[in-house]
């Protein structure tokens, strides 16, 4: 009986429906966990958490005070608390382990510092300690004593707070204004002697004799830019001077006093002074920082704009390159080559080449577009420059059309499934009025196609915004000095090598000097580039759905 | 409407054969000849489709092809504006004339021959474009861009193909949205805007309603004043009512051919009258 009602289970079709639902379940599951993962922990990072006081007390040795964030806690077995020289009371198997961060790397050696359970004395959250974010050496914890000015005391105890702000505003300003004549005015400079070098090795190359009036020429506008240069330094120097005006006093958990220049200070706050408003506030303002701000301290604080940027700019510049490649190669084999084995052993090709592996697209990336293509234009067109390579260098253009490449054959595959559906009796149509067979594919099949090319593009999107490794050869950096846009002509520089998110966190997590400290940007980054992504499909989608709406009722 | 037409349409509508007799006789001699077909034969590879037809299609008159499925008429229809050379393995002999001259010949551009010899598909089959843009679509491909001949040309075609005062207000909405009786007609109108010498209707009404039919039908009698009118159908009475000469085939052969009143009501051949009273087909 039970066996027969087992069959009939099983025929009713039950069995494949919970197969199926729990399969889709299942990685709902996954992706909802992996998403939720990387935002608890990369968002986790920008809250202005509350800094401890904590008194601590190793066996043996004196008690001292901590100041930190709690960052973790652990339960770790009394064996292996045994083997770090820590011995638990009898009958207790494990003790508890916080990880705090206790900033002041210069002075303590680490920012992070593991305490024992069992040793730590009482916990307090005094209201006046503040955390320092500092342009060197990452956060410092303490107790604001003094404001200073040319080390003479203007203000301290509780005016030193307020005082403290108002200096704060003026020196944050002078330090955008000094990154602004560094990068903005003295990178026009650098440009304008570098074009007159050129011009100079020009002139060189042509067989111009030496002391011709060109020279003379060059060499007075030379001295024209060097005045503006002198001026510049004097300005920048003046600048300086005025932003080391001021200093804090600041006292450390073990009690010592250090000085701490306002130049090197990016932002003070109390912590546990902050309501949850204030901590809103503040956290807004951090993640908008980390959105928009540039990396310092080798990428593990700061921001990741230029890798924003970077990513987006490469991803468009590839789309622009393969839509039009892709769509000509597919219209071909689709609707002019005679269908026969030479153009299915050409798609099978196409349709394996989706499968090679990125990082050889990267080496023939490196070896044909740098070396070959790159190598010759520089020979052609940028002699004066050399052996200083211009275009033979890995650079955005070589990692966008490497990109192309290897994303190319999807939307071949997919603007063919395109043609495909387009109705013979719209192709019969237009012919019957008279129009050629390009005039027919121009006007109707090709626009018809449209939504089917934007798939094949969105599709190339998703892959190449999270490529990374063939972008390693052609062109990515740990930490590209310039944008590719800016306001030096010709505006776009697909010559220069560029930031790029995926590349960003392999960097910060594992390659730099500080891992504690970077793990949270690592997921905060990883965060990011999935949010680039989905906002690149989403505007990619939204133009296709627009483009669908118009040829609805076809495609039925 | 004017009253002789609704009356015409009246006596169409309630179709008796017997009765069928208005206006003169038809006969093919008195006819200009628009276009002339020889001792043609078509293949599919190695299958013949065709086997040695031969007929003329009277000028501005209505000429139905009837048979039963597979027999040939849409093929044969096809050759007249040569949408048979989109197959590859169409082989053909034999002579077309249209005009007088060979439509095969090879310096006969194709893209001309189909502005002359206009065709509406058994499904209606508008671009998803605007009514207007469909419709000036024809006129677009010939190089006219300039806004107040489009419109004009638009507003015409559209009423010779009686649409126009149910579309002159969404002229710019898409084509998708009407139905399928009005995207018929609509392409009719964007076939007739380039004004063509002919028009060939493969099954124009077998896609749609009763009504639909009608109004198609009436649209064709209007149409041959001006046009040559080649109308393949699956409905005999449909034929019966709008075409002046009809010819029956048979397993891709020319059984007969004649006037329609005579064929309809005395056919000489013993399978025209088998087909035409129902007995196969």
């Amino acid at each position: 009986m039970t066996n027969k009602s087992f069959s009939s289970w099983y025929k009713s079709g039950s069995p494949w429906v919970w197969l199926n639902a729990g399969a889709v379940s299942i990685s709902l599951v996954m992706v909802v966990g992996l998403l939720l993962l990387i935002a608890v922990r990369g968002l986790s990072h920008f809250w202005p958490a509350d800094v401890m006081a904590l008194s601590y007390q190793e066996p043996g040795g004196e008690a001292i005070t901590l100041i930190g964030e709690a960052i973790d806690t652990e339960e770790v077995s009394a064996l292996r608390l045994k083997s770090t020289g820590v011995d638990l009371p009898e009958g207790q198997a494990s003790a508890q382990r916080h990880l705090l961060k206790v900033g002041n790397r210069d002075y303590f050696g680490l920012d992070f510092r593991w305490v024992n359970g069992p040793w730590m004395g009482e916990i307090s959250y005094p209201t006046d300690i503040v955390a320092i974010e500092r342009r060197e050496w990452g956060n410092f914890y303490g107790y604001l004593t003094q404001v200073k000015q040319q080390h003479e005391v203007v203000a301290d105890g509780d005016n030193a707070w307020q005082e403290l702000q108002t200096r704060l505003i003026r020196s944050n300003d002078l330090v955008a204004q000094a990154k602004k004549i560094e990068k903005k005015d003295i990178g026009e400079i650098n440009h304008g002697l570098e074009q007159l070098r050129l011009e100079q090795r020009r002139l060189q190359l042509a067989g111009v004799p030496e002391g011709a009036i060109q020279y003379q020429e060059i060499e007075q506008e030379r001295k024209q830019w060097d005045v503006r240069y002198s001026d510049l330094q004097q300005k920048l120097f003046d600048l300086n001077t005025a932003l080391n005006r001021d200093q804090i006093m600041v006292r450390m958990s073990d009690g010592r006093e250090v000085e701490i220049p306002l130049a090197k200070i990016v932002e003070v706050i109390k912590p546990n002074a902050m309501s949850v408003w204030d901590k809103l506030g503040f956290y807004g303002h951090a993640v908008w920082k980390f959105v928009s701000g540039e990396p310092r301290e080798a990428n593990t604080e700061g921001g990741i704009f230029p890798a924003i940027f970077g990513t987006v700019m490469m991803v468009m510049i590839m789309a622009v390159l393969v839509t039009p490649f892709g769509v000509i190669a597919a219209v071909y084999l689709k609707e002019y080559a005679t269908q026969g084995p030479i153009i299915r052993l050409i798609r099978i090709a196409v349709n394996n080449l989706a499968g090679v592996p990125s990082i050889v697209y990267g080496v023939f990336g490196l070896g044909f577009f740098v070396y070959f293509i790159g190598g010759n234009i520089d020979d052609l067109f940028f002699s004066a420059k050399l052996p200083a390579p211009t275009f033979g260098t890995p650079g955005l253009m070589w990692a966008s059309l490497t990109l192309a490449i290897l994303t190319v054959p999807v939307v071949i595959v997919a603007t063919e499934e395109g043609l495909s559906r387009i109705p013979r009796a719209i192709r019969e149509g237009s012919l019957a009025l008279g129009a050629t067979k390009a005039e027919t594919l121009w006007r109707t099949v090709l626009p018809m196609a449209a939504p089917a090319m934007m798939t094949g593009l969105i599709l190339a999107v998703a892959r190449a915004a999270g490529e990374v490794a063939p972008l390693m050869m052609v062109g990515v950096v740990k930490l590209a000095p310039a944008l590719a846009v800016d306001t030096i002509a010709p505006y776009l520089h697909l010559d220069r090598q560029f930031m790029h998110l995926g590349f960003h966190i392999y960097d910060v997590g594992f390659q730099s000097p500080n891992v504690e400290a970077a793990r949270p940007l690592v997921y905060a980054t990883a965060l990011l580039l999935v949010l680039i992504i989905i906002v690149l499909n989403l505007a990619a989608i939204s133009i296709r759905n627009r483009l669908r709406e118009n040829f609805k009722a076809s495609e039925s | 409407m004017n009253a002789n037409r609704q009356q015409t349409m009246t006596a169409a509508r309630t179709i008796d054969i017997e009765s069928m007799g208005r206006g003169p006789k038809l006969n093919m001699a008195n006819e200009t000849v628009c276009l002339q077909v020889k001792d043609f034969n078509l293949f599919y590879g190695q299958q013949q489709a065709l086997h040695n037809i031969n007929m003329s299609i009277a000028k501005n008159r209505v000429t139905a092809f009837i048979g039963p499925s597979g027999c040939g008429k849409s093929t044969l229809l096809r050759c007249f504006n040569r949408m048979n050379d989109l197959i590859d393995s169409v082989n053909i002999q034999g002579e077309m004339l249209l005009d007088g001259k060979e439509l095969n010949a090879p310096s006969v551009n194709v893209a001309d021959l189909r502005r002359q010899v206009g065709m509406v598909f058994q499904k209606p089959n508008p671009f998803p474009k605007s009514i207007y843009e469909n419709v000036a679509y024809g006129l677009r491909l010939q190089g006219v861009n300039d806004r107040a001949t489009l419109d004009k040309v638009v507003e015409k075609s559209l009423k010779g193909a009686a649409l126009w005062d149910e579309v002159k207000d969404r002229l710019h909405e898409s084509a998708m949205g009407m139905s399928g009786g009005q995207q018929q007609r609509l392409v009719i109108a964007r076939a007739i805007a380039i004004e063509p010498e002919v028009l060939l209707l493969d099954e124009p009404a077998s896609a749609l309603d009763p009504l639909s039919t009608l109004k198609i039908e009436e649209l064709i009698y209007e149409l041959k004043h001006k046009y040559t009118i080649v109308i393949v159908t699956h409905n005999m009475q449909q034929a019966a009512r709008v075409s002046d000469y009809t010819a029956f085939m048979y397993m891709g052969e020319l059984i007969e051919f004649g006037a329609t009143d005579e064929l309809f009501t005395n056919p000489s051949k013993k399978q025209t009258e088998d087909y035409i009273t129902g007995r196969y087909g």
